[in-house]
């Protein structure tokens, strides 16, 4: 059928005309502020991490360790509630350098979030998180990291109480 | 399985722009009219609508389902929304099928559109909602992270290069240049282009990634019996399949989409395939990043495991190469307006089964086609096998 047609409807804009306001548009600002509950595990999680620990959880029946933790495993779908503490080390799952932020502005300096597997969870078993103190050529994955803590008294029960991961010293 | 024949009888769309004039009521409705006016129905003729749409957040507008009703055709019509991210372009058109398939409706419009433009001044911001607000949100990532870091986990586990990578980009985008509803068709772009392209979020460049659009695609689904009636080239549902996989995406082997296969096996049982690699003649498989159209040719089963940049280098993915990949141009090339660009991909196989695509025609007649999307939060796969007897 495209090869019976010849017009498609679909007016481009141009984009300049639009910026300098040649074309009406409605601008609008939506603020919506939210509570999130932290619920049960990731609670715990957060709290944990208030005190300097990435807790973890497993399941009773597959034995599969988590983190973030869950209350309920997905390959069984059974209740958890063995929360235990897992290492504040891990390995890089993979890793970016990011030149843009969230809201899309150039950066000189990259970002560098990863996914760094857990030590005491089970494999690919990962957080997203961001890497620090480390040149970005020396970044590779199977790196060895170790998060970062922000000093206890500054912590507040968020995923930031960890600054970033750094690599560990490969001897 | 005791179902009914389900057929396309008929599309539309509009072209794929940066920034529409049009709403997005607008834009849809333009999209279904032709869809109808090409086999040659009216409103009345339809039992029912389905509407793919991607996040509110786009619009600012809640329940946009409703919002879009009237461009939809949906007036005093059965009517549903689905949505399941990425995905929903080729999951609507399956829901539409079952909905034939059971008996509901003897014909249905389905219908997909997305105006990213209005989420001011870039939709990129509205997609940090899809990261975990308690665990992740206050990271402040973008939504490039997740692709550069399956990109990377992909191309590190295969040994795969950059460059390797890059031809998805520049094949898709050459063959959009034949498309009359592309934003981004090329004919002349090289590799060294995409090579070249402003690092965004390391391994992924400026043309590794699909632009964001406003555009609107619409099918007329119609049962076997009334099918035949309606058009002398229907083209058949053959098989459909969609899979989830956790949403704990950090918890997930990121350099191959088992959703994908799940999704792919279950379309490939329905239509009686067994040896996908020979019966599949086009495939239109998702690319919002180039790396992504090899990663689900892999998980479609068409490629061995980090293989699929082979398909490209050895031609076979080619407009005239033994299995065309995205001829229409794909995401990267006619654009990535969310749940229309998926739709975009069961409409070019339709086009492409009947001989009816133009410049962009694959030769030979193909018998099989397949187009697969996929999104949520970077974890289900949605699959159509379309097929002309």
């Amino acid at each position: 059928m495209t090869e019976n047609i010849s017009i498609f409807p679909g007016t481009p804009l141009n984009e300049k005309d639009f910026e300098q306001k040649k074309t009406l548009f409605n601008l609008d600002e939506l603020d919506g502020k939210y509570a999130w509950d932290t619920g049960v595990a990731i609670g715990r999680y957060l709290e944990s991490l208030k005190n300097g620990v990435i807790l973890g959880v497993q399941c009773k029946t597959c034995g599969k360790i988590f983190v973030p933790p869950r209350t309920v495993c997905e390959w069984c779908f059974q209740p958890m509630d063995d929360f235990i503490p897992l290492q504040d080390t891990g390995t890089v799952n993979t890793f970016s350098l990011c030149y843009v932020t969230w809201d899309v502005k150039r950066i000189e300096e990259p970002q560098i979030p990863a996914v760094i597997e857990i030590d005491g969870a089970s494999p690919l078993h990962g957080i997203m998180h961001m890497l620090g103190d480390a040149e970005p050529e020396d970044i590779h994955i199977g790196m060895r990291v170790k998060a970062v803590w922000k000093p206890s008294e500054e912590r507040e029960g968020s995923i930031t109480d960890i600054l970033y991961f750094k690599p560990i010293e490969e001897k | 399985m005791g179902m009914r024949k389900v057929a396309v009888v008929g599309a539309g769309m509009t072209k794929f722009v940066r920034r529409a004039q049009e709403t997005s009521k607008e834009l849809t409705f333009h999209a279904t009219r032709m869809a109808l006016d090409s086999c040659e129905l009216t409103i009345d003729d339809i039992d029912g609508v389905c509407m793919g749409t991607a996040p509110d957040a786009f619009d600012g507008i809640h329940m946009k389902g409703e919002y879009l009703s009237d461009g939809a055709g949906a007036w005093q019509k059965p009517y549903m929304r689905s949505y399941v991210g990425g995905g929903t372009g080729v999951f609507v058109p399956i829901q539409g099928w079952y909905h034939v398939a059971s008996g509901l409706f003897d014909v249905c419009l389905v219908v997909a559109e997305e105006k990213m433009s209005s989420f001011y001044p870039h939709a990129q911001a509205a997609f940090v909602t899809i990261f975990d607000h308690t665990t992740e949100r206050p990271l402040k990532p973008n939504l490039l992270w997740i692709f550069a870091l399956e990109m990377n986990r992909y191309m590190t586990t295969y040994g795969i290069t950059k460059e390797e990578i890059a031809q998805v980009s520049v094949q898709h985008k050459r063959n959009a240049a034949d498309h009359p509803c592309a934003l981004l068709g090329d004919a002349d772009i090289t590799l060294e282009d995409v090579l070249s392209s402003e690092t965004l979020a390391w391994p992924v460049q400026r043309l590794d990634v699909s632009p964001v659009s406003d555009g609107a695609v619409a099918l007329v689904l119609a049962a076997e019996d009334v099918a035949e009636r309606i058009t002398n080239k229907p083209v058949w549902i053959e098989g459909v399949g969609w899979n989830l996989d956790t949403a704990y995406w950090t918890n997930r082997d990121l350099a191959y989409p088992r959703y994908v296969e799940n999704a792919a096996r279950m379309a490939y049982d329905m239509a009686g395939i067994k040896e996908p690699r020979k019966e599949i003649n086009i495939v239109e498989p998702y690319d919002p990043f180039d790396y992504k159209a090899l990663h689900h040719l892999e998980g479609l089963q068409l490629a061995d495991r980090g293989k699929a940049a082979q398909l490209y280098t050895d031609g076979i993915a080619a407009r005239d190469g033994d299995m065309p990949v995205c001829p229409s141009g794909g995401l990267l090339g006619v654009g990535n307006p969310i749940a229309a660009a998926g739709l975009m991909k069961v409409a070019e196989l339709f086009w492409q089964l009947r001989g009816e695509a133009g410049d962009r025609q694959v030769p030979g007649q193909p018998r099989y086609g397949l187009a697969q999307a996929w999104g949520d939060l970077m974890q289900v796969g949605t699959v159509v096998i379309m097929g002309r007897k």
